[in-house]
């Protein structure tokens, strides 16, 4: 027996939800916003309102730049000679990233090395390391080996000094309709190794193990 | 979102194409293309959900549903509805961004003084 009437035909598009979490990388990260005044801060996520008005609102300069969707563009997949699909790194790293050098105060990865192409990110990293300010902040979440392939990409959005919003990251593929839109795929999961690796040029590295399969890392230039 | 309806304005339709520098004493509706420069110091500046535009803009309002290639400029304010795709910096009081829009470059809230704090919303 029905006691409520289906609003099923009054439903409109599925509203992706959003999570919380604590961060503690989030929490240092807004003690330097804190202390100091008219920094540069750069947001490698998606395009976010919440995050703007943080980062606009202690007086600094927010710099959106979202290299996920960036790296997924089709102008970037060529075929080596043996047929095989390569991405071109080159070309990905003059059409975005395009800063001065020593320019960033703050660099937000967010979980962008997890689900960036593999030839994109040591390039990445690099090239954040030449547009960073020596004594810079680089924030980074990475998974850890609990996580699956279907693991879901999130987008971050910062509501308070350490707490942040999560929000499910879906792109329709090339040429595709927004209604096909999925979820980026797990591409890798980084060891610690490979973390400090990836970071070897940095001057410091900081880990912050949290209860979700999620590993901060705080990196200073 | 159809073109603003309340006052006078002055239209560019989505078949116009334009190349050089716009400026003028009223407010501007853009669905067509334009390349060069836009300055409306005291109006404002919408680009429609065709628009498409690779210009820096100078205006004191500024609301974008299209393309827009180019720095932004606006004295008041600046909104980004959700089909808008912003390649450039953007220097403005308040900020007010749609889920959904793109944008890819600065954003630089600079305070008028003597006037209330502005903000990104």
């Amino acid at each position: 027996m029905k006691f409520f009437r289906s609003s099923s035909n009054t439903a409109g598009p599925a509203v992706p939800q959003k999570l919380s979490r604590r961060s503690s990388g989030m929490g240092e990260i807004s003690r330097l916003l804190n202390s100091q005044e008219a920094l540069c801060v750069l947001d490698m996520g998606a395009t976010s309102a919440s995050n703007i008005r943080f980062f606009t609102g202690k007086g600094h300069k927010n710099y959106s730049e979202d290299l996920l969707r960036s790296s997924l563009d089709p102008a970037l997949r060529t075929q080596d000679s043996a047929g095989n699909t390569v991405v071109d790194s080159k070309k990905f790293l003059d059409e975005n990233l395009v800063y001065p050098n020593a320019h960033f105060d703050v660099v937000l990865c967010w979980n962008l090395p997890d689900y960036m192409e593999e030839s994109l990110v040591k390039p990445t990293i690099d090239r954040l390391w030449s547009v960073m300010k020596p004594g810079g902040f680089l924030l980074a979440f990475f998974h850890t080996r609990d996580a699956g392939p279907d693991s879901t990409c999130y987008r971050y959005h910062v509501t308070d000094t350490d707490m942040l919003e999560m929000q499910e990251v879906k792109f329709a593929p090339p040429g595709r309709p927004a209604s096909e839109k999925q979820s980026p795929r797990l591409q890798r999961v980084f060891n610690n190794r490979h973390i400090e690796n990836l970071f070897r040029d940095f001057s410091s590295i900081k880990f912050f193990l949290a209860r979700d399969a999620i590993r901060e890392v705080l990196v200073v230039r | 979102m159809d073109a603003p309806q309340t006052g006078e304005f002055a239209h560019i339709g989505k078949s116009v194409v334009i190349k050089g520098e716009l400026s003028g004493s009223e407010d501007l509706y853009v669905d067509g293309n334009v390349e060069g420069k836009i300055e409306l110091r005291n109006y404002s500046l919408t680009v429609g959900p065709n628009g498409n535009i690779k210009a820096d803009v100078i205006a004191k309002a500024v609301v974008i549903q299209g393309k827009l290639d180019g720095t932004v400029n606006a004295s008041e304010r600046v909104e980004l509805r959700k089909s808008a795709v912003v390649t450039g910096d953007v220097t403005t009081q308040r900020i007010a961004i749609e889920e959904g829009a793109f944008l890819k470059g600065k954003v630089d809230i600079q305070k008028e003084a003597g006037k209330a704090t502005g903000s990104a919303t």
